[in-house]
């Protein structure tokens, strides 16, 4: 399935959770953040949560700014 | 002197400098500045990651013990505003929030009409919101009843370091403001820092003027310098000015 990971089509396996799409932005770390079709995935939720075919997910982090 | 502390929220701040990060040459430069500013809170902005990882901002700031102030810069709606504040929440585990949507890229001027409906939503999700705004004293009002924890006016556009274009709308903002005034945006030098202080603001917020000058660590001591200047003349309380001159010295 495709999923737009930070704004481009990817190819995932189905079923891939957001664990499994953060491994392709470098893997979970501390300072990041997710979010699947606009809606922030809690942390402890990652593992669980399937990402929905043609879903937008968003992983952000801090960088130099303000 | 006992300097009284700084209270936003659960944020208690014996400097009044808040920095941004954005503009620095690279984190050595960053550092230097950071460490002679005395600043304890700072801004980070959220983007997207990539597999290379972080810039290394967040490591540097925990290193210093220095508090994050993530903003929402970039975000043009409020709706994005409040996805990006929520995102920085679950990611750096603050309730601290720098809200800006700004309206295009020229100005890069606060949009009054998404910054209001963000702050609402921001504060009725248990935010402590840091409202980024412009020199309007009616809409800095209108933040406060918001929720906001603190507002922020602009001296002038963030980068063009003007200075304070409406000192007196600074002071209207101050003089009905229950809420913590930061002055932000619009900082060129240390003078411009201790007129905010001046003019009653309760803090300043800034970052080209420190990271992009010739000498950052200097500059950002030198801001320091100022604000301290500015706050001290503003507790101390000013002369009158006079039309005419008035003798210090006595008569012959």
């Amino acid at each position: 399935m495709e999923i737009k990971l930070n704004g481009e089509w990817t190819e995932f396996p189905d079923g891939a959770t957001v664990a499994d799409v953060l491994a392709a932005t470098g893997g979970p770390r501390p300072g990041i953040a997710v979010a699947v079709d606009g809606v922030v995935v809690r942390r402890a939720d990652w593992p669980a949560t399937p990402v929905p075919k043609g879903a937008g997910v968003d992983v952000l982090t801090a960088v130099q700014g303000g | 002197m006992d300097e009284e502390p700084l209270v936003i929220g659960a944020c208690k701040l014996t400097s009044r400098l808040i920095i941004g990060t954005g503009g620095a040459a690279n984190l050595a430069v960053l550092e230097r500045a950071l460490v002679a500013s005395g600043t304890e809170l700072t801004t980070v902005a959220m983007r997207r990651a990539d597999a290379e990882g972080g810039s290394g901002v967040l490591e540097l700031l925990r290193r210093l013990g220095i508090e994050l102030l993530p903003n929402t810069a970039g975000c043009r709606t409020a709706a994005e505003a409040v996805l990006t504040a929520q995102l920085a929440r679950e990611a750096l585990d603050t309730d601290l929030i720098k809200l800006e949507v700004h309206a295009d890229d020229r100005t890069l001027l606060p949009d009054p009409i998404e910054t209001l409906d963000a702050a609402e939503r921001l504060a009725a999700d248990g935010f402590t919101v840091f409202a980024y705004t412009n020199d309007d004293p009616v809409l800095a009002l209108r933040l406060e009843e918001a929720g906001c924890a603190a507002v922020m006016p602009l001296g002038a556009p963030i980068g063009t370091g003007l200075g304070i274009r409406n000192p007196h709308n600074i002071e209207l903002i101050v003089a009905r403001a229950g809420v913590p005034v930061i002055l932000d945006a619009g900082i060129g030098t240390a003078s411009d820092a201790t007129l905010a202080m001046e003019l009653g603001c309760d803090a300043v917020l800034l970052s080209t003027a420190v990271t992009r000058a010739a000498d950052p660590e200097r500059m950002a001591a030198a801001m320091r310098a100022g604000v301290v200047a500015g706050r001290l003349a503003r507790e101390a309380g000013r002369v009158p000015q006079r039309f005419w001159a008035q003798a210090s010295s006595p008569p012959r």
